[in-house]
């Protein structure tokens, strides 16, 4: 007796701490639970939440593109996003490669997605003409541009900002050639164009000095009216540029940020005063037990926010959706449970016979119904996409806990309840 | 102790009628779309286009959603929207759909709202623009999820129970997502990428919800081995009637909270989710065990007519090959089994052992009393 009451407080006291661990986060030593609203380090809030674009952007391949160069170029695509997505301020944006040709940009809080769209998809031609317009090299002959600080030759003083490009090897070779055609032409002409997008950037000239030999190193160097920023991006557009593709978009989805905080908080809202409606169905339906099932409940709901928020789990309003819906089918195998209890009572049993044979009897019934369940949650993961696979973790999960935690939290308490010498049929629904 | 009740099994055809007049919009609607009639109230990510939706922070009336919003949008980007129509909390937000806009088009007609009705950038609530590649891939993704899902669980079913059985329950399955496509067609909600979850959700109550039934009849079938399957059936129902209702009750509670208090893309989501909840119950109480039933009977009857067509041709001393003593350990001492008429000796070779079985089982179900 004493031991049973002992027992049942120990398990009512992990209870109260899972879901203090859930409400208020929790730190021992090295490990440390965050708190379920905790956004930085607990659960990440979908778009759809937060206000927010979802951009994907397909990739248009030309004819006789190599598509072996495929692979490289997408991540090529999804470095250069990021960095361009950094230097706009959004840092909390994400990219994505989806399937082969697609990458799909998530950016919180922006208000302007068609903006967004137009900056992330521009891509940037980069061309160098000479003075007849005839073009030496183009985006596909430069390997990289970067942005760099400091002095930009030998003879200058002042240090600036500038963009560094790099050739191939090859365009290495047309570019020595075409500058020491420049260097022999005469005054006015000696020039050679940059242009990015029919825009001329600078027309530097080549001194003569380079007559003979062309300049060398595969390499030139952008400079002008640069500041940091300005230089980072063109840059980035360069890079861009010598992709072999252009970017179109393809869908996009943008969610004002008032209509995403309203969403969070109705959410939770209606699943508070979901779970409180179930509760006291189960108390009005099941007396002693139903109380039980409430605790077991309880402790579901905490068990699942802790998890959700360890896993660092996206989560949108389908996967909102998933958990309350996974928090009224919790009480299922309960109810599976305790009908079982009733009809053993009602044949007469003791209240402890039929509560152990009630569990025994029960246990087919959950372990079919819900393996189907499972089923779909996890053929959902698998060939859903995006908020639907987010829509399959929270669900998937809740079964699998709510599986747990109503048949052994419930047995345990109740097998305590029973020792207290609380008895009478009539309290557990008889 | 029983209550005089309606008899489930018998009165299967008024219930199956009730069926087929829920589900007839669904399955036209379904059967149609091939052939270029579309029923759905189709949203813009299964089929492709623009939509926004502006929150006006006044009431939208019916002349600034017939004429004036149209003629606007129409005037800023050249296409005219599909539907335009006033949605949100108060009807104070408008939603416009249109065939796909390229983001410079998606550019004036929000600039125009904004310059039309003095709305800052936070006023536009969402944007969601598909291409008509990606909303076809979206569908048949969906597609091939659901079939992977049923065939595993159908799979799983029979491994469990038995053919018949699955079979029952994916009927009741199709059923109940005719019935939640019923009413995305007359309640008008827009049809887009959640349905799948919508449908794989249900996938996963409505088979849940026969289980229960099932493993009910199966229990019921070890002990009660003289009564015809149709009348363990009937027992079993009834017994299993309140957890479906309980459980439909309980998981209402919750997810009708969500349709309740829900913003608007919530609620569209919501909604079929009760409506197949609801279903599912229906179906696994009137339908799921009656049609295992039916679907048995007719097995049987097909298994029976060949059994005999081939003992007929045959020596009728033959012993029996393996599959059919399978099939008669567990069938075999149901009365209808009996009177086959070309196979009175190995019936009754099997009979008397079956009995002893049971006899055994039931002095075990005494002592548990």
């Amino acid at each position: 007796m004493k031991k049973s009451i002992l027992s049942f407080v120990a398990v009512l006291l992990v209870i109260a701490l899972l879901c203090c661990t859930a409400v208020f986060g929790l730190t021992v030593g090295p490990i440390q639970i965050p708190n379920v609203l905790d956004e930085e380090n607990g659960i990440r809030r979908g778009l759809d939440l937060v206000g927010g674009s979802s951009i994907t952007f397909e990739a248009q391949l030309p004819d006789g593109y190599n598509t072996s160069n495929l692979q490289s170029d997408m991540n090529s695509v999804q470095a250069m996003m990021t960095k361009r997505l950094d230097s706009l301020g959004y840092t909390e944006a994400t990219v994505e490669l989806v399937g082969d040709t697609r990458i799909k940009v998530d950016i919180p809080a922006i208000s302007d997605p068609q903006e967004a769209v137009e900056v992330l998809g521009a891509t940037a031609q980069l061309q160098f003409l000479n003075a007849d317009g005839e073009v030496i090299l183009g985006g596909s002959d430069i390997k990289s541009a970067s942005a760099g600080y400091g002095k930009v030759s030998q003879t200058s003083v002042a240090e600036e900002h500038y963009v560094n490009v790099e050739f191939t090897d090859e365009a290495a070779e047309k570019w020595t050639e075409a500058t020491k055609l420049a260097a022999q032409a005469e005054d006015g002409k000696n020039y050679i164009k940059i242009v990015m997008d029919e825009e001329t950037l600078s027309s530097p000239s080549v001194s003569s000095e380079y007559a003979e030999t062309g300049i060398t190193g595969g390499g030139c160097i952008i400079s002008g009216n640069f500041d940091a920023d300005s230089a980072r991006t063109l840059a980035e557009q360069i890079n861009i540029g010598q992709l072999p593709f252009t970017l179109e978009e393809v869908s996009m989805s943008a969610v004002g940020p008032s209509l995403g905080e309203k969403a969070l908080s109705t959410s939770l809202t209606a699943g508070a005063i979901g779970i409180l409606l179930v509760m006291i169905f189960m108390i009005v339906m099941y007396r002693v037990p139903g109380f039980i099932a409430s605790i077991a409940l309880l402790f579901y709901t905490a068990l699942d926010a802790v998890i959700l928020t360890v896993a660092h789990v996206n989560l949108s309003l389908p996967g909102i959706a998933g958990i309350i819906l996974s928090i009224g089918m919790a009480v299922d195998a309960n109810v599976i449970i305790f009908e079982r209890i009733k009809d053993e009572l009602h044949n007469g049993k003791t209240v402890r016979a039929a509560i152990d044979s009630g569990f025994s009897r029960a246990w087919t019934a959950i372990i079919d119904s819900n393996i189907t369940t499972i089923i779909a949650a996890v053929v959902l993961y698998f060939f859903g996409s995006g908020t639907v696979v987010g829509f399959a973790i929270t669900f998937g999960i809740g079964v699998v806990l709510s599986m747990f935690t109503a048949v052994t939290v419930t047995r345990f308490l109740l097998r305590r309840i029973v020792e207290f010498n609380i008895r009478n049929p009539k309290l557990y629904g008889a | 102790m029983e209550k005089k009740r309606f008899s489930i099994v018998k009165k299967f055809p008024i219930f199956a009628i009730i069926s087929l007049i829920l589900i007839a919009p669904g399955l036209i609607g379904l059967v149609t779309l091939p052939f270029g009639l579309n029923l759905f109230n189709m949203d813009v990510d299964f089929v492709g286009g623009t939509s926004m939706t502006f929150n006006l922070h006044t009431e939208v009336t019916s002349e600034m959603s017939g004429e004036e919003i149209p003629q606007l949008v129409e005037n800023a980007c050249g296409v005219a929207p599909s539907t335009v129509q006033k949605t949100g909390e108060n009807n104070e937000s408008v939603l416009i759909k249109c065939t796909e806009l390229d983001n410079g088009q998606q550019t004036a007609v929000v600039n125009a709202m904004q310059e039309k009705y003095s709305l800052t950038d936070e006023d536009t609530e969402s944007v969601e623009h598909v291409n008509a590649t990606i909303g076809r891939e979206a569908q048949n993704k969906a597609v091939t999820a659901a079939v992977i899902a049923v065939l595993l669980m159908l799979l799983y079913i029979t491994i469990r129970f038995e053919f018949t059985s699955g079979l029952a329950a994916v009927t009741c399955l199709a059923h109940d997502l005719l019935v939640i496509l019923s009413a995305y067609i007359v309640l008008r909600i827009p049809f887009n990428t959640t349905f799948i979850a919508v449908a794989l959700t249900i996938l996963g109550y409505s088979i849940n919800a026969s289980i229960i039934v099932f493993d009910r009849i199966r229990e019921n079938r070890r002990f009660a081995r003289r009564e015809s399957f149709e009348d363990t059936v009937e027992v079993s129902v009834w017994q299993t009637v309140r957890r479906t209702l309980f459980t439909s009750i309980t998981t209402l509670l919750t997810i009708g909270m969500i349709f309740i208090f829900g913003v608007t893309s919530l609620r569209q989501f919501t909604l079929p989710i009760i409506i197949g909840i609801v279903a599912g119950g229906y179906s696994s109480i009137f339908l799921a065990g009656s049609l295992w039933a039916k679907y048995r009977g007719m097995l049987r009857k097909n298994r029976r007519a060949k059994a005999s067509a081939k003992l007929a041709s045959r020596d009728a001393g033959k012993p029996k090959t393996a599959s059919e003593t399978e099939e008669s350990k567990a069938d075999a001492p149901v009365p209808e089994a009996q009177p086959a008429p070309a196979t009175p000796a190995p019936a009754s070779a099997a009979a008397p052992a079956q009995r002893r079985n049971n006899s055994k089982k039931n002095k075990r179900k005494k002592k548990k009393h």
